[in-house]
């Protein structure tokens, strides 16, 4: 019945060595509703949700799924009971078609052969139902992280799941996927899916939840209704002290122009004219396949020009890769940081030194000391939280990894820094450190550009937005004219 | 002292310490000094090829055509010194310098074309097994001059070999660059994430032939210590040398996976296949015996390699969850 209780945790511990990653938790939700839970990262969310799905055994406690009460569920029993994950981290496999990704392992068979029409028809009607035109037939390698995690949603939804648990969903989307999704889960809810959305973003929570479960180290805290909760009052229970989602202000006074891109075209994108000055911070805005991490790899040398070209203070800039672009001055902190980002199985001061390593050389032998006080130095001065600069890199939070990412680039000390998804996967208090890290170094006069598929993000920090669609500029938004409705109407291309 | 202990140098170390106990027991003539410098003559050659080899694995290539690029380096090098007449130190410099060039022709064709260096070096091996064999016409060539011979077969004070000190400059030279320089950094760099590399404004293509081209250099400086120590050269010489070099280095922890291992292990790893080939030897085990031996130690050291790779990831995951928490 909606309203009745579906899922129930009773004393739910876990414990690794050395850290209790859940501690005596006592959580019930109710069939039908959207439960949102929030809470810092390594708040113990994914340990929870482990629990849930059968990843992990719980050390103690019991899991109760309809009135059946578990000791430990395992992946098969829980899926069995109608429990559905999307993971932050992607289960696709690559090489395989979207339609064949949502039927693995459950392939529809036309005797013994792969009935791939039928499944592709299946595909096609899923996809329709998210509001997005995928080609069921399309290789996943082939898709942008966005309809990735699309084709996820859908393999989830394929299930028919009782119980779907969505971690983080909408951070990879885009505003009209997110919108998308929000219709799904709506539509998901009146169908009486019980779905619990773990989130760090304020608004979605507002936007989608009947209740909301606050954890923090890896304890309950707090269940309140939605509607009688607010912004500040969630923020201050989940980081247990006070701290506002702002974005810290900036002197405004944006200098001489540094670079000019003058009727860019290739990679996708078709004449770019924009101009970025020091001291500023251009946002860069669009949907997802708009063309806004092509035009940060054009500029960034990873990919060519076709035709157009790039100035640097007034200077035709011919770069045909990374190199020389790092030389010019211009750094990438990368969409996907631990693809593109970090070195996972290295150390902090090997990832920090890894593009001015030739410069603490001397006939390429490394200056030992120097590393150490480079490294070091951007250690303190970022706050990356570590015990030695030698840990390796994979052993960091999301948010130190990032950091990792900006020493790397700091060290260098570019003149322009493009920022692709500054924030994806960062906690809030790490976030608050970004944005700030972000606006010292406008005052310092550098230039930076920020693609951002967040909202709020892009409108808290940006001093001016370019909006693309579809590979072309959709417009410009000087500091007055950008608002949320300004932007969505220039990404989708309504103008 | 913990963090050698926990080393996986170490625990290779001591694998080694129980093969030597385990022969020392089987076979009176096992600890007898006498062996011991065969071992480390024998080892030689294995090892300086595999501090080049561990380059490459270390970037994530691989390298098949190393046996025969010690035969092809060797039956040229013999043929200008017998043959031309010419004097056995310019000789030995044209020998690494083709080493080199082959190494360096290796690195292009995969940096160029993409083709996976496991194909790239294979049909490499096969060009060069011909070209060896067309030079002799499967015949050998011996008898070089002394001071050249006195390289590979030579002591110092009749105790000390003197390939052993080539060995440990080779060592001396590979950890350095391994360690200290621009190179081995991006080597690791590259093995471990090459997108990560090549975006931080490595010169992928160029540090990848470097690595190739390092291996052809190694490999040929221990092709002609082996060439003075046979006193001889055929084209059969080096093969099954490329097999000797991948056991010794993913025994000793060099991942064939990329990105993992260090010259002291991958040395350490030449010295179990040593023993282990000299061991068996003295036991008189039957020479197929000892290729099915040879190839489960591979098979395993693989196995293991990878598993634990697995177990990384997962132990990972669990870390994370832990400094998260």
């Amino acid at each position: 019945m909606i309203g009745d209780t579906i899922l129930r945790l009773n004393h739910i511990s876990k414990l690794y060595p050395g850290v209790v990653a859940l501690d005596d938790v006592n959580m019930e939700f109710r069939e039908g509703e959207v439960h949102a839970i929030v809470g810092e990262n390594g708040a113990g969310k994914s340990t929870m949700i482990k629990a849930i799905s059968g990843a992990i055994e719980p050390s103690r406690g019991t899991i109760e799924i309809n009135g059946e009460v578990y000791d430990k569920l395992t992946p098969k029993l829980s899926r069995e009971k109608g429990v559905a994950v999307i993971y932050q981290e992607f289960t696709l496999v690559p090489v395989l078609s979207a339609a064949e990704n949502i039927f693995l392992g459950e392939y529809i068979l036309n005797g013994i052969a792969l009935d791939r029409k039928t499944m592709e028809a299946k595909a096609r009607e899923l996809f329709e139902r998210l509001h997005v035109s995928i080609d069921p037939k399309v290789k996943v390698a082939d898709l942008t992280t966005g309809f990735q995690q699309i084709v996820e949603i859908a393999k989830a939804i394929s299930k028919d799941a009782k119980i779907l648990i969505m971690d983080e969903p909408s951070a990879p989307l885009t505003i009209t996927e997110v919108e998308a999704m929000y219709e799904i889960v709506d539509r998901l809810k009146a169908e009486g899916v019980t779905i619990l959305y773990i989130s760090h973003r304020m608004e979605e929570i507002f936007r989608l939840s009947d209740r909301v479960t606050i954890i923090r180290d890896g304890r309950y805290i707090a269940t309140a209704n939605t509607d009688d909760t607010n912004k500040q009052q969630l923020i201050k229970l989940m980081v247990g002290r006070e701290l506002s989602e702002n974005y810290p202000e900036r002197d405004k006074t944006a200098k001489e122009p540094i670079l000019t891109l003058n009727k860019v075209t290739g990679n996708g994108v078709k004449n770019i004219s924009l101009e970025v000055k020091r001291g500023e911070v251009l946002g860069l805005g669009g949907l997802v396949g708009a063309g806004r991490t092509e035009l940060a790899q054009l500029i960034f040398g990873s990919e060519k020009l076709t035709s157009g070209e790039i100035l640097l203070d007034g200077k035709q800039l011919q770069i045909t890769n990374c190199r020389q672009a790092i030389e010019a001055g211009i750094a990438m902190i990368p969409e996907d940081r631990k693809r593109h980002g970090i070195i996972l199985d290295m150390s902090i001061r090997e990832n920090t030194t890894m593009p001015c390593l030739e410069r603490i050389s001397s006939h390429k032998v490394i200056r030992s000391q120097e590393e150490v006080n480079v490294t070091g130095k951007f250690e303190k001065s970022l706050r990356i939280k570590t015990p030695s600069i030698e840990q390796k890199v994979k052993n960091l939070s999301g948010g130190n990894q990032q950091k990792v990412v900006l020493a790397k680039w700091l060290a260098m000390d570019p003149e322009i820094i493009i920022f692709d998804e500054p924030t994806r996967g960062i906690d809030v208090g790490a976030k608050q450190e970004i944005y700030e890290i972000m606006n010292d170094l406008a005052n310092a006069g550098k230039a930076i550009i920020m693609i951002s598929s967040d909202m709020e993000e892009l409108i808290g920090m940006s001093d001016r937005v370019v909006v693309l669609c579809k590979g072309r500029m959709a417009g410009s938004l000087s500091r007055e004219e950008i608002s949320q409705e300004s932007i969505l109407v220039k990404a989708a291309g309504i103008e | 002292m913990k963090r050698i202990v926990k080393s996986k140098e170490f625990a290779v170390f001591i694998v080694l310490l129980a093969l030597m106990v385990f022969f020392s027991i089987a076979s009176s003539q096992f600890m007898q000094s006498k062996n011991f410098f065969n071992i480390a003559k024998q080892i030689a050659t294995v090892g300086i090829c595999s501090v080049g080899f561990s380059f490459v694995l270390i970037t994530g290539g691989i390298d098949l055509s190393l046996g025969y690029q010690i035969s092809l380096d060797i039956v040229v090098t013999a043929v200008l010194m017998n043959n031309f007449g010419v004097h056995w130190i310019p000789a030995c410099l044209i020998g690494m310098l083709l080493g080199t060039s082959i190494g360096l022709l290796n690195g292009f064709i995969i940096v160029k074309t993409h083709v996976a260096p496991l194909i790239v070096t294979l049909s490499m091996m096969t060009i060069l097994k011909g070209i060896s064999y067309l030079i002799t016409g499967g015949l050998a060539i011996f008898k070089f001059n002394d001071a050249f011979v006195k390289l590979g077969q030579g002591t110092i004070g009749g105790v000390v070999p003197i390939s052993l000190l080539f060995l440990v400059a080779i060592i001396a030279i590979g950890s350095f660059i391994l360690n200290k320089t621009v190179y081995g950094r991006y080597f690791y760099a590259i093995g471990n994430n090459v997108e990560a590399a090549k975006l931080s404004g490595v010169n992928v293509q160029r540090v990848q032939m470097m690595a190739y081209s390092l291996c052809g250099l190694f490999t040929s400086i221990g092709a002609l210590l082996l060439l003075a120590r046979l006193n001889s050269a055929q084209s059969s010489t080096g093969n099954g040398y490329e097999f000797s070099c991948l056991t010794a280095c993913v025994v000793g922890g060099v991942s064939s996976n990329g990105g993992k291992g260090t010259i002291l292990g991958a040395i350490i790893g030449c010295m179990i296949v040593g023993v282990l080939e000299n061991g068996l030897a003295i036991m008189n085990v039957n020479e197929y015996i000892q290729e099915v031996i040879k190839g489960v130690v591979l098979l395993a050291a693989v196995i293991y390699d990878t598993m634990s790779l697995m177990k990384n990831e997962r132990v990972k995951k669990m870390k994370a969850i832990n400094a998260e928490n």
